[in-house]
């Protein structure tokens, strides 16, 4: 399934809408629309082979954990098409992009616009952190590392099954730090699972700050060889390269594409913030009416309009 | 003199996983030690080694779930929920995944000392919502737990004895179903895993005291059947005694009081297991002994809930089954 938009239409519309997100809400996941925008459009938009999706665009509201006294329960999964032996399917590994991964799903027509205005209000499932039953989650990742080991299990039954569906993970550097991650690498390359691929988004910013000050984690490209990946690197915001390294064959091995992003990308006026850009939440009104200004300027869009206090 | 099986793991889990190929067997590097490397040699297509990276083998068990697979998971019990804890809430248990965690070395049954023995397995697993508990007594429930923790709709953590297991019971483990051992009027005795064996150790004793025992020998932990507790606890006269092989506080003795209280029925409770205390390494009997969950424990208890001495001493206990450190049937590795 394509959509009618290009990809960097996609990618602008996922900044435009992340930012208005923002600003209105005086906080948000806004730097990771800067890095990440080119590489959800480009899933979302053309890499992946997805089918229509299954839910409905206005997202249902939150019903319930999984029980053995919830039979009705879904995952949020069918916003990004139906199980099937032939389609792709994506995990979010990083659950705090899921802001991000909203206005792609917006963008590429799988949500109505409407889905954003409940993102972490009481009783939605358009929750802050993307849980399973969120648009276009299918399983929690909120805890960071653990989004490419069941990947992987995925994968491994896909491949017994016989399907020619492929399991993509999104994934931020951030998770390079946990152990989980290599030993996923790690069980993945020892089974030749090669259906499986990751799009990391190498931001080399955390919660804390910039990965180099937080903790230090080398050469990854270097790392993920060693634990038995094929690597492929490009400029995340550099569309053709983007396709090119997502291109890159991988026989018996799982691929991971080291996309290297700026966490400021279209929205240069975010480096007065550097480097708490994890969660941007404006210290005044002042800086609020600034950033709104600026940024509206630098993605061509008009200001939100704010109610005067 | 006791029946003894040889491995019955070993033959329960390759009858069962060669009928069902969506069962995968899964280890961690302790194959020889669960007893499934007979099955890894006889059916690699069907066995997936992941190493010493638990945390990896509980998420991508939770994948191979998802894609329609039931994954039972072989490691010592302790492996499959200290370290990977997020991973089994997380990929396991909150998604409501087949993945069958097969808990060998229950407690103390193991010398390794505090980083092998499972000690708060029971509360750490009957807590997480969706997770059934299961724990096999006897070498009849190993060979039974196998196809029926398979038909459960969601996870499931099973405490598995191998090695050399006597059979105690000549019928199968069936899930919510607890074994009435004994119809006595005098003290409620609740057991489970390898307490069991060690209460029917005093058996003959107590009956020759003039002690009327009412034996519960439970298998499911969870679901917990709390409503046959209450019923059998207000059946005897002195109280209740819970022997169990894990630390009182979150198992079997926690259970037995939550369901008494929530019922209003008052009866004395003496918990038997570990006190809120890390055990070290040594044998089975010996561990049971120095911590007081075996056989003459359960006797003091006893005497302590109806005021009466029984007389009996060690000597009057059936004799305590020894293990060869040795023999043929165990495991190399610990």
């Amino acid at each position: 399934m394509r959509n009618e938009k290009s990809t960097e239409e996609v990618a602008r519309g996922i900044r435009a809408r992340v930012f208005e997100h923002t600003i209105r809400n005086n906080g948000g996941y806004l730097s990771q629309a800067c890095s990440a925008a080119e590489q959800l459009a480009f899933l979302y938009n053309e890499a992946l082979n997805l089918g229509p999706s299954t839910m409905p665009l206005v997202p249902p509201p939150f019903a319930g954990v999984p029980s053995a006294a919830n039979p009705g329960y879904r995952t949020g999964a069918g916003y990004n098409g139906p199980f099937d032996a032939v389609h792709d399917r994506l995990f979010i590994a990083p659950a705090h992009y899921a802001l991000v991964a909203y206005a792609c799903l917006i963008e590429v027509g799988r949500m109505a616009p409407e889905g954003l205005e409940m993102f972490n209000r009481d009783g939605s499932s358009v929750e802050m952190i993307g849980a399973e039953h969120s648009p276009g989650m299918e399983v929690h990742n909120g805890t960071l590392g653990i989004g490419l080991s069941t990947a992987a299990g995925l994968a491994w039954g896909r491949r017994r099954l016989g399907h020619t569906g492929r399991v993509c993970v999104f994934m931020s550097d951030g998770e390079v730090q946990e152990g989980q991650t290599w030993e996923a690498v790690q069980a993945a390359a020892h089974h030749g699972i090669d259906n499986l691929w990751a799009l990391m988004d190498v931001n080399r910013q955390q919660c804390d700050g910039a990965m180099d000050d937080v903790m230090t984690v080398g050469d990854v490209a270097t790392k993920f060889r060693d634990f038995g990946a094929v690597v492929a690197e490009c400029d995340a915001h550099d569309l053709p390269a983007l396709r090119a390294a997502a291109a890159t064959p991988h026989p018996g091995r799982p691929l991971i594409v080291l996309a290297h992003s700026r966490p400021t990308q279209g929205m240069e006026s975010l480096m007065s913030r550097f480097p708490r850009l994890h969660y941007v939440r404006f210290k005044s009104e002042e800086e609020r009416a600034r950033m709104n200004a600026e940024i509206a300027a630098e993605l061509g869009v008009a200001p939100v309009p704010l109610e005067t206090q | 003199m006791m029946e003894m099986v040889n491995r019955p793991y070993a033959a329960a889990f390759e009858a069962h996983a060669v009928q069902h190929p969506e069962v995968l067997c899964l280890s961690a590097d302790l194959t020889s030690s669960c007893e499934i490397d007979g099955f890894r040699d006889r059916h690699p297509g069907q066995f997936l080694s992941l190493g010493m990276a638990e945390q990896n083998m509980l998420s991508f068990a939770g994948g191979l779930g998802l894609a329609g697979f039931r994954p039972f998971l072989h490691s010592f019990g302790v492996f499959l929920y200290r370290r990977p804890y997020d991973q089994l809430v997380a990929s396991i248990a909150y998604p409501r995944r087949k993945v069958r965690l097969m808990g060998f070395l229950p407690g103390v049954t193991t010398p390794g000392g505090m980083t092998h023995q499972a000690i708060e397995d029971i509360a750490v697993m009957r807590t997480l919502p969706n997770m059934t508990v299961l724990e096999a007594g006897d070498a009849t429930e190993v060979e039974s737990i196998v196809a029926e923790a398979d038909t459960v709709d969601g996870p499931v953590y099973c405490r598995i004895l191998r090695g050399a297991v006597p059979r105690l019971f000549d019928t199968p483990l069936r899930i919510g179903q607890m074994r009435v051992l004994s119809e006595g009027d005098d003290v409620l005795v609740v057991t489970a895993g390898v307490t069991t064996e060690e209460a029917i150790r005093a058996r003959s004793a107590l009956a020759g005291a003039g002690v009327s025992v009412r034996h519960l020998h439970l298998n499911t932990l969870k679901p917990f059947d709390a409503a046959q507790i209450v019923d059998h606890a207000a059946s005897v006269r002195h109280g209740v005694v819970t022997l169990e092989n894990h630390l009182v506080n979150g198992g079997i003795g926690s259970m037995v009081a939550e369901a008494l209280a929530e019922a209003g029925l008052a009866r004395r409770l003496v918990r038997l297991g570990l006190q809120d205390t890390y055990a070290h390494g040594g044998s089975r009997p010996y561990l049971m002994r120095h911590y007081g969950m075996d056989a003459l424990a359960l006797v003091r208890a006893i005497e302590r809930l109806t005021g009466q001495s029984t007389g009996i001493d060690e000597g009057a206990l059936e004799a305590v089954r020894v293990e060869a450190v040795h023999s043929a049937v165990k495991a190399e590795a610990l």
